[in-house]
């Protein structure tokens, strides 16, 4: 296991200030475009924010450098959570946001390659993401830059079988260049997943594929930043399963009440906001750091 | 000229070899059909340039694409229903979508596959990759263009597909030939009396149905369609300005393959008689590739009677009449 540092609590204030403001963009950006999948973005902000803040080696001066990290949204409509937080990066104007899932737009309503800084490979259709992260870390591998190739994946696309013929490549290929995160929420499009078509034990059929694999809370980058460590080694693919909560950061999200097929109207849009700044301030001041900073 | 027949999926493995020399960033990938495909030389030959996925097309073409991305030069083959057909949405999302440079070869197409049968007999491949916008789209006619056509592919900027066969066939070009890029086609035989567009196997053929037309006098006009898509568009309406009426002979469905596309460019610009020369409607199944190729229609004869067909219906210039 190597050592990997706890994150100041400093640092870690800021992330979840970051965090909280991802949150409240994809809320705009999705009751702006009143289309777009908000409860499975919301489950993913602050795995983001501490894949692009502390793990990731990229950066928008070097968008196109061949030794970057890269980075793979396998869950496609998990977007609006990648844009703002790639914007927030400073990837791209965050102006872009608002014509998300437009004619014409840069921000597609599932992620294109090569028309959108900092977006590294296409997806929206399911189960696609890991195949194009083990090809880019045999990429790397077999042009000496060991680069690390980062793929989030939602629960539900793990019923996917393409998924597994890539778990097994990344397994026999011992890539472990590769971190797959998965977000654990437990829900999938039409109910629950382990109702739909059960995927436990996700963790012991990860590790039969040759993977190392940890689990983590995905609302607590402190407990993801811990998962990486356990799960880093020369030898083999890690995942991280790290559990979350669908919508997490806004009640009538979290509790089931708003369906992934209601549109956010400007009312539900503002009762998000408000949500969202009070959170804020709670987190603020759960910090010993926090009232400094406010 | 030799007049050794030699498969065109022979001409993968040869093509491997000399690009392998030259291309430092070439990654070939596999799922478990090396021997078959002829990328098996080049796996011998460059063993760290070469990727066995396993029995796992869907993951091969996402490996691809991933390879892709971070500037490798890729080539994937395996037989083509299994490629083209198991892994026709990752190749839609993953690498035509985002206009990847990959090079994706289906090996096996057509019925001439032989004892194996339906299931491995790919009919309907050059119509499903036809679809996709700015996917390059070849099938050569013989082992010398079919070598010059995979290298040349890696120069066009999107993705390019091409469709290659089991059956030893005929040489239809000499060795040192090189003139084939994508887009265009070859004028075999100029003549004033019907158009043939051929593609693959059925170049050969349509050759000697043209010598057989030439006793009848009737000059057929032979053109290697190997280019599919992009469409030769320009030669096919000139031609078809000249004799009036065309014949389209291909290894593939009737409906979607390369009889759709040179008959919607006709109707659209010049409309002349069109006659297909195709499998109708029916799936594959085991016998002889020479065998499969009678039953299935493939043949000069068949084209000879669509050619009489339609020459008497042809277009007549009005200082013809």
């Amino acid at each position: 296991m190597t050592e990997i540092p706890r994150i100041p609590e400093t640092d870690l204030l800021r992330l979840e200030q970051r965090a909280i403001n991802v949150r409240k963009d994809v809320v705009r950006m999705i009751g702006v475009a009143r289309s777009g999948h908000l409860v499975s973005s919301l489950s993913i902000v602050d795995i983001l924010t501490w894949l692009y803040w502390r793990v990731l080696r990229v950066s928008p001066e070097d968008e196109s450098s061949s030794a970057r990290d890269r980075f793979v949204l396998s869950k496609g409509h998990g977007c609006p959570a990648l844009y703002a937080t790639l914007a927030d990066r400073g990837f791209f104007r965050r102006e872009e946001l608002w014509s998300y899932r437009r004619l014409g737009a840069m921000l597609q309503g599932h992620p294109v390659a090569n028309r959108t800084p900092g977006i590294d490979a296409s997806s929206g259709s399911l189960g696609m993401g890991l195949g194009i992260a083990v090809g880019m870390a045999l990429a790397g591998r077999m042009s000496g830059s060991p680069y690390r190739v980062a793929c989030l994946a939602g629960d539900g696309e793990m019923q996917e079988g393409a998924m597994w013929e890539a778990a097994m490549a990344a397994g026999h290929f011992r890539l472990s260049r590769i971190l797959l995160v998965i977000d654990r929420n437990h829900v999938q499009m039409e109910g629950k997943t382990e109702d739909i078509m059960g995927l436990e034990p996700l963790d012991e059929k990860l590790r039969a594929f040759g993977w190392r694999v940890a689990h983590a809370d995905g609302h607590s980058m402190q407990s993801l930043q811990q998962a990486l460590a356990e799960i880093d080694s020369s030898d083999a693919p890690g995942a991280v399963i790290a559990k979350t909560i669908p919508g997490h950061g806004v009640s009538f999200l979290e509790n089931g009440s708003f369906r992934g097929k209601d549109v956010l109207n400007r009312q539900r849009v503002e009762m998000a906001l408000r949500e969202l700044e009070v959170l804020e301030q709670e987190t603020l001041r759960s910090h010993p750091s926090g009232e400094a900073l406010s | 000229m030799t007049t050794e027949r030699i498969s065109t999926r022979d001409a993968y493995g040869a093509a491997l070899l000399a690009l392998g020399e030259h291309i430092e960033s070439l990654v070939v990938v596999d799922a478990d059909v090396a021997s078959s495909t002829r990328a098996a030389a080049f796996a011998a030959k460059y063993p760290e340039r070469y990727l066995n996925l396993g029995v796992s097309e869907q993951n091969m073409i996402l490996v691809a694409a991933g390879l892709a991305l971070c500037d490798r030069t890729v080539y994937a083959a395996s037989f083509a229903s299994f490629l083209v057909g198991r892994a026709y949405e990752q190749i839609r999302d993953a690498i035509a979508l985002p206009s990847l440079p990959v090079r994706l070869i289906g090996t096996h197409g057509g019925v001439t596959v032989g004892e194996d049968g339906a299931t491995h007999q790919m009919l309907e491949d050059l119509a499903l990759m036809r679809l996709l916008p700015d996917v390059a789209v070849l099938c050569p006619s013989d082992y010398a263009s079919a070598i010059v056509q995979i290298c040349n592919a890696n120069s066009w900027k999107g993705p390019v597909y091409i469709r290659l066969g089991r059956m030893p066939i005929p040489p239809v070009y000499e060795r040192s030939d090189s003139d084939f890029h994508v887009g265009g086609a070859r004028l075999l035989r100029e003549g004033d009396g019907v158009t043939i567009c051929a593609c693959g196997i059925m170049v050969h053929e349509a050759l000697e149905a043209a010598t057989i037309l030439s006793q009848q006098n009737i000059e057929a006009e032979v053109i290697d369609c190997y280019s599919i898509s992009p469409l030769p568009a320009e030669i096919i309406l000139s031609s078809a300005h000249r004799t009036g009426c065309c014949v389209v002979a291909e290894e593939h469905f009737r409906k979607g393959g390369l009889g759709e596309a040179v008959t919607h460019l006709l109707c659209e610009h010049y409309p002349v008689p069109v006659l297909s020369v195709a499998v109708k409607d029916l799936f594959g199944q085991s016998g002889t590739p020479e065998e499969l190729q009678a039953y299935y229609g493939l043949t000069a004869e068949r084209i000879v009677s669509a050619a009489f067909q339609a020459w008497t219906l042809r277009r007549r210039s009005p200082d013809a009449l």
